[in-house]
């Protein structure tokens, strides 16, 4: 049923596994599911990519995972999300932030001169975690922490920038802070939250082979979320697609690539442009995303979907292999 | 550069402020009427008129006036018998004293309740913070005053009910003056709180393990202490002159209290000494909030 259930690749415990995650927002206008039974599983050293449309439901799974719902209203009402087997949603908030964020578990989030505290220098954000997580003796120690981790980033002579604001700061190097930061203490996971969108298209490809590097030299298991098929294609082990709250699709990254199951997964290839190949129009997906207040009781894609049937309408479809190593719920695979 | 023009302006606004002060003296009737008694022979008028520069242009008084007054000598007071400038020192220490302890009571105030009221939104500290506050504002500063010597000194007699030289013979003076400005300061770091808890860099220090306490009173109260100074210098400004209310409530030799009475007397040197260095103080007030401007957001320092 589930795709750690078809998961080809090893038997061993995965570095995160999240089984039947649900996560709604209780707003004024109504109960918004913004994710509606979600299993993922990421293994250490590997990175899995999420993609989907703005509101599938990306950024609100990697929030989740931290447990940084925005607040009042955002709740996780079912599942687990465990990291080496310890189930991160019965850990008391205390324990949640002196353990696990930033010190397991790090974030990099879309935007990098919003990531930054305006008003504080780079050396106290980027020192903040050592502080916080007891890794360093004293205020020296922090400092030469930072510089550390700032050299591993390749920020031109950090020591001297350290008391710099980031409003001193490039875009591109303003990232590499945000990345700093969430690195500082060697965390198992990381959750990059389109990392490159803000970006300009040079910067974009430096960050990319930024986290490239940063996963294969920490051996941590990595987390991308983005929007663009090319970026995931180009830093993912694995993939999984989201529509709606859920994930439709998931697998090995060239299968996917090479052979999508889901009409949606399908629709989306399609839809992006390609060298060397004219064509007059680029195709779209027609239609919109239902809302994810008032969800229809079938197959969420089905009124957008070229081979819609009647069964489709009536019950969610069911999450079944595709090929080895891949998975996909839809009603065309059962038949 | 920046500090150069500031002065400027403010040397200006002094300037301007010094106009309207003569102008509304003036325009308040004549004080020969005041001096002499009303069955003075004309010539006895005309004569102290003249002696006392009345009779020359309103624009040559003024010449006069401000050229006397940059060298500190505002004329001798008509009441009191001694010099303006003096008298108005002599009464400045008490006012700056009930304004600094009554802006440090609302503020300690203030802050906490705004910033408890933004992170715990719609709870009941924001209620009570926000009852609490429209409270002060809803009651006059003299009755606020009147029910503060009632029960601390009539009922329960821990606080001296008037006069100045003791802590405590401070305390209820600067409770009075102090809490009408609770309730727009509470506002203000409500809202400025609300709008950088929102912010990502806010979630980014969560991310990190950075303990709640630590993200809501380092990283996110430094954010939020801009639009608060800025009200404090505002409402600082309005104590120092809007404390004469307060001042007859408690007995409280101070500044206010001396220049209303002199307005009463037409005492035209205290009254321009008075307002003169009010307005002093009111745009230098000013001109610290605009330097803290400078020290609190790096981005204004560095001219983003």
């Amino acid at each position: 049923m589930t795709d750690t259930a078809i998961d080809t690749a090893t038997d061993r415990t995965p570095l995160l596994a999240v089984e039947g995650l649900k996560t709604y927002l209780y707003l004024r206008r109504g109960v918004v599911k913004a994710i509606d039974g979600v299993d993922l599983h990421v293994h250490a050293g590997e990175s899995l990519g999420i993609i989907g449309e703005s509101g599938s439901g990306k950024t609100m799974t990697s929030l989740s995972i931290m447990r940084l719902l925005p607040q009042p209203g955002g709740r996780i009402v079912a599942g687990s999300i465990r990291l080496n087997g310890v189930d991160l949603l019965q850990l008391s908030e205390r324990d949640m932030a002196a353990n696990y964020r930033g010190r397991q578990i790090s974030m990099i989030s879309q935007d990098p001169l919003a990531s930054l505290n305006p008003v504080f220098t780079i050396g106290d954000q980027v020192g903040a975690p050592f502080r916080y997580h007891g890794l360093a003796k004293d205020e020296a120690d922090i400092r030469r922490s930072a510089i550390d981790v700032l050299r591993r980033l390749r920020i031109p002579s950090p020591e001297r920038r350290l008391d710099d604001y980031p409003h001193q700061f490039s875009g591109g190097m303003r990232q590499r802070v945000v990345a700093a930061m969430a690195i500082a203490c060697s965390p198992r996971l990381l959750i990059a939250d389109e990392p490159t969108s803000a970006l300009d298209v040079t910067i974009q490809a430096q960050m990319l082979d930024l986290l490239r590097e940063i996963q294969h030299s920490a051996g941590l298991g990595l987390i991308l979320i983005t929007h663009d098929l090319g970026v995931a294609a180009s830093v993912c082990h694995r993939i999984a697609v989201m529509y709606s709250g859920r994930i439709v699709e998931t697998g090995d990254v060239r299968e996917i690539y090479a052979r999508p199951a889901h009409p949606y997964t399908q629709a989306l290839l399609q839809s992006l442009p390609r060298l060397g190949e004219k064509k007059r129009r680029l195709y779209s997906i027609a239609g919109q995303p239902p809302s994810l207040l008032d969800r229809p009781r079938g197959c969420a894609f089905a009124a957008r979907c070229a081979h819609r049937m009647p069964i489709c309408d009536e019950s969610p479809p069911p999450t079944v292999q595709a090929a080895p190593g891949q998975s996909a719920a839809c009603w065309l695979l059962k038949s | 550069m920046f500090l150069l023009k500031r002065i400027l302006q403010g040397l200006l606004s002094i300037v301007g402020a010094s106009i309207v002060i003569f102008v509304i003296s003036r325009l308040s009737g004549d004080p020969i009427t005041m001096l002499l008694p009303v069955e003075a022979p004309p010539a006895l008028i005309e004569q102290t008129r003249r002696d006392m520069g009345l009779d020359r242009s309103y624009f040559e008084q003024y010449v006069i006036f401000a050229r006397h007054a940059i060298g500190g000598d505002f004329g001798q007071s008509y009441r009191w018998q001694m010099p303006a400038l003096e008298l108005v020192m002599q009464r400045l220490p008490a006012t700056i004293e009930l304004a600094c302890a009554a802006l440090l009571f609302s503020v300690m105030i203030a802050v906490p309740l705004g910033v408890l009221s933004a992170v715990r939104r719609g709870s009941w500290i924001d209620r009570c913070g926000n009852v609490f506050a429209m409270l002060g504002q809803a009651m006059p500063g003299f009755w606020v005053g009147l029910l503060l010597v009632y029960f601390f000194a009539i009922q329960l007699n821990w606080l001296p009910a008037f006069g100045r030289g003791t802590f405590k013979q401070l305390i209820m003076p600067a409770i009075a003056l102090g809490w009408y400005p609770v309730a727009a300061q509470t506002r203000v770091v409500r809202s400025a709180m609300l709008d950088v808890l929102d912010r990502d860099y806010i979630r980014v220090a969560r991310g990190l393990g950075v303990p709640e306490n630590v993200v809501i009173w380092k990283y996110g109260l430094r954010n939020a202490l801009v639009p608060l100074i800025t009200i404090m210098g505002v409402y600082f400004a309005a104590m120092l002159g809007g404390a004469f209310v307060i001042e007859v409530v408690f007995a409280w030799p101070g500044l206010g209290r001396t220049v209303v009475e002199a307005v009463f007397a037409r005492d035209f040197p205290v009254v321009q000494a008075g307002v003169l260095i009010t307005s002093i103080l009111f745009v230098t007030s000013n001109l610290l909030v605009d330097l803290s401007y400078h020290y609190l957001d790096p981005r204004i320092r560095h001219g983003h």
